[in-house]
């Protein structure tokens, strides 16, 4: 079960190495994403994506919001 | 989405896996740093001014006088420890005597906006309203900035 973190954890996280990944669509990264994130739009997905990020290291996902 | 991307993750094997639930509202909503082609350019974050004055309840507003015009500003943001937006001092606040306490002079609950809020629209508002500056505060009411209705119109200019 994934867990739940705040932006705090987030920043802590960051401090010690996680990667951040952004799964909205392409044009909303490019728009804009927080500092640091890569892409990887959710429908984008899979293992060969997946496959880019580093099993040793933190990872923290996120979206807009509460969706 | 991010708990299905999260719980994707973990179907393919990753063992930790964080979910950000509040996202990217929360992030820039507190005035966190962000990037790509529209990152702060077209918010009230991009054009804050973060270093006004700041100052605490129990302070002489005679002090606090001094302080303030040694750095060229005009009125004063009242904080406490955690930086939360108590009050402000500005134009007649500034004329009672130097021992009156921050507290009994300053204008309580000002209004603020985050840094999220579209430029555009907020620099609209202020014209509307004749309004010359407004704060800028975190979802928790703590003190990011100022933001000055000409500095605000020069940023859209810029972007235009």
């Amino acid at each position: 079960m994934p867990t739940e973190i705040h932006r705090d954890e987030v920043q802590r996280l960051m401090a010690d190495g996680a990667l951040l990944v952004d799964v909205l669509p392409a044009e909303e990264y490019e728009s804009e994403h927080l500092a640091g994130a890569t892409s990887i739009p959710l429908k984008e997905l899979d293992g060969e994506r997946a496959a880019g990020l580093d099993r040793n290291r933190p990872i923290i996902v996120y979206c807009w919001d509460y969706q | 989405m991010s708990p299905r991307a999260a719980s994707r993750l973990e179907s393919l094997g990753f063992t930790r896996v964080y979910d950000y639930v509040a996202g990217e509202a929360d992030w820039l909503a507190n005035g966190l740093p962000s990037e790509g082609r529209d990152a702060s350019r077209i918010r009230a974050g991009g054009a804050v001014r973060r270093d006004v004055p700041t100052c605490r309840l129990a302070e002489r507003i005679g002090d606090v006088r001094a302080r303030v015009q040694a750095v060229g500003w005009d009125n004063c943001i009242v904080v406490n420890d955690e930086q939360v937006v108590l009050g402000r001092v500005r134009g007649d606040a500034w004329d009672h005597p130097d021992d009156t306490p921050v507290e009994q002079v300053m204008e309580a609950g000002p209004t603020t906006i985050r840094p999220d809020t579209a430029l555009a629209e907020i620099a609209e508002r202020m014209r509307k309203q004749g309004v010359g500056a407004i704060l800028v505060t975190t979802t928790g009411g703590r003190l990011i900035g100022v933001l000055k209705r000409s500095e605000a119109e020069q940023h859209q200019d810029q972007a235009s």
